[in-house]
């Protein structure tokens, strides 16, 4: 029997290589890519603390974070869709028109 | 169960959830030459019905429906009449600045609809379940709003930015949810309250709280977390702006002030610190980044930041007199902000013609209305007395005070002053002559929802400013549903920095 906290180090790397991804990777795609990691993490989180606490509730919480990601999902490849007709491109770094 | 009393319960969200299907569902009917407006005056009298019913619910008797994920109490009916007036205000903004032939216009009042009905539920969600879907439903919508001039260069960079940084933030949210679900084995806010004395894992819960103020922070745009808020402000159409400003940051406080004040209470050694540096930040960066800016709408954004920072200075309070001037200011800010953005949005049009601080010379001359207005709002956005920011900085400031941190106050105090310095540099456009062939002589005559938005917002303000009892009082009853300020008197704080 595999230990909780395994799936539980396992979820915060994979967390970890997610937040990385986002903030390193340039193509859109990848970064909204590197979104979806995290959210997958944090679904293996809830699964392994409902298996630990008996609760049923945490993987209801996963239910509803997959519907969720995929609407955003649906959102998010339509503003690239937008993104990639007015500009050409997919780089985060040419999307630059305003300032910070 | 009683049925019948939870559909009252939860029937704001049903009466904008309805307009906003309605919406949906006719447009295709209409031939498309034909204008789109009349869908807007559909969602004003869906925003109506839903605030007359939310004031309905002030007269239940507070409790939970829907096997208790969900809790109509004081607060909650507080946060659903603000978020009401912002959607109904903005809604009259938005049938102002579009004209007929904006293309795409039915979605975008059955989007208001929708975003308004995850606000609500945000506020009123007792179960992190609940909270996290009402941010989704009001943050999807608001994504897609952003980039509703999907045409523009500037649209859809605006929602790409809100899009990228909003998931990565919604991501650290969950991730809290689900470490505290781990330390305490329940996503019910008032259990974890009650199992997390004895939980055997404080510190997941600790690093839980902290990822949600992380996530939170995103949401309401607090530093270090605002980068995306001049962006997306700027690219965004003013009337989308005028809501996503005030809207879902009144929301996300509610939010915020459940979980903290609800949840993890026991936690408040741990967030106070964090809170109290979170409202330092947001105060000095906001008020500097404003100073250098030349375009109103980015001058706003970072007033808004400014102004994230003042809410979360009440919040280090621990006490009920703190949620209830943080509840405050959120609606003084609302009802300052919107109106604002009622002006922005009718001199720069819904595709921004007019943006710089340069192009608002000679407004009071060419509207008085308009410009009189304006200058109203500004002075109400600095804190002078006889307007809501006024009375909304000085319980925010007496708040801290009292709890013993007297140098945030002070911290606080000398941002006001700075915040003076831009706010008066658009007034003074506002009055300074134009010269002859100044673009603002073709800012058109205010329309009847104008109007009537400009009359919301200025009585509101007004009116928080000249007798801000009554509404302080709703705020308190609101604060009193928190067992833990009123349980535990405030011991540890005088220590605070």
């Amino acid at each position: 029997m595999v230990p909780t906290s395994y799936y539980l180090i396992l979820s915060a790397i994979l967390f970890t290589i997610g937040v990385a991804a986002f903030l390193i990777k340039r193509n859109i795609i990848t970064v909204f890519m590197s979104i979806e990691l995290m959210l997958n993490a944090v679904n293996l989180s809830f699964v392994a603390f409902a298996h630990q606490w008996h609760q049923v509730s945490g993987q209801i919480f996963v239910f509803f974070v997959m519907v969720v990601a995929a609407a955003e999902a649906a959102v998010g490849l339509a503003i690239i869709i937008a993104i990639f007709r007015t500009r050409n491109t997919l780089n985060v770094d040419e999307i630059d028109l305003m300032k910070l | 169960m009683n049925t019948s009393l939870s559909i009252l319960r939860i029937l704001p969200e049903v009466i904008l959830c309805v307009t906003g299907a309605l919406i949906m569902l006719v447009e295709p009917f209409l031939a498309p030459t034909t204008s789109r407006k009349s869908l807007g005056w559909l969602a004003v009298l869906g925003v109506l019905g839903a605030l007359v019913a939310s004031l309905y619910q002030y007269q239940l008797a507070p409790g939970t429906a829907y096997f208790g994920v969900f809790q109509t109490d004081p607060f909650s009916v507080f946060f659903y009449v603000l978020i009401c007036g912002i959607v109904l205000a903005s809604l009259l903004i938005a049938l102002d600045s579009t004209s007929d032939s904006t293309s795409g216009l039915g979605e975008y009042f059955a989007l208001a609809c929708f975003g308004a009905t995850g606000m609500l539920l945000m506020t009123s969600a007792v179960e992190l379940l609940l909270v996290f879907i009402g941010l989704e439903i009001s943050s999807i919508s608001t994504y897609i709003l952003a980039g509703f001039r999907r045409k523009s260069a500037k649209g859809p960079e605006a929602a790409i930015k809100y899009f990228l940084l909003g998931s990565f933030a919604t991501a650290f949210f969950l991730y809290g949810i689900a470490l505290i679900f781990g330390a305490t084995g329940t996503t019910a806010i008032y259990d974890i309250a009650a199992k997390l004395g004895s939980s055997q894992m404080p510190l997941l819960a600790v690093i839980g709280l902290g990822m949600i103020l992380i996530g939170l922070g995103f949401k309401v745009s607090a530093v270090p977390f605002q980068v995306w808020t001049p962006d997306v402000y700027e690219g965004a159409p003013s009337p989308v702006v005028a809501l996503m400003s005030t809207a879902p940051k009144a929301a996300a406080f509610a939010v915020l002030l459940r979980i903290l004040y609800g949840a993890l209470p026991t936690l408040h050694a741990h967030w106070v610190p964090i809170v109290w540096w979170l409202a330092v930040l947001s105060m000095t960066v906001g008020n500097l980044g404003a100073l250098r800016q030349k375009n109103v709408k980015r001058l706003l954004a970072y007033s808004s930041i400014a102004h994230a920072g003042y809410i979360l200075v009440a919040f280090t309070a621990l006490s009920a007199d703190g949620i209830a001037a943080a509840s405050f200011y959120t609606v003084s800010y609302a009802a300052m902000n919107v109106g604002v953005f009622a002006v922005v949005s009718h001199v720069g049009g819904f595709d921004d013609r007019l943006t710089l601080i340069e192009d608002y010379r000679g407004l009071a001359w060419r509207s008085p209305l308009l410009g009189g207005a304006m200058a109203f709002f500004l002075i109400s956005l600095i804190g002078i007395p006889f307007t809501g920011g006024f009375f909304g900085k000085f319980y925010v400031f007496s708040a801290a005070l009292h709890s013993g941190f007297i140098w945030l106050a002070v911290i606080g105090l000398a941002n006001s002053g700075i915040a003076a310095f831009y706010y008066l540099r658009v007034a003074t456009a506002i009055y300074s002559k134009a010269p002859e062939s100044s673009p603002i002589a073709s800012v058109p005559r205010a329309t009847v929802p104008l109007l009537f938005a400009l009359l919301i917002t200025v009585a509101a303000t007004l009116i928080l400013g000249i007798v801000p009892g009554k509404i302080l009082g709703v705020a308190k009853a609101g604060a009193a549903t928190y067992p833990s300020v009123n349980a535990s008197a405030p011991e540890t704080t005088a220590a605070g920095r």
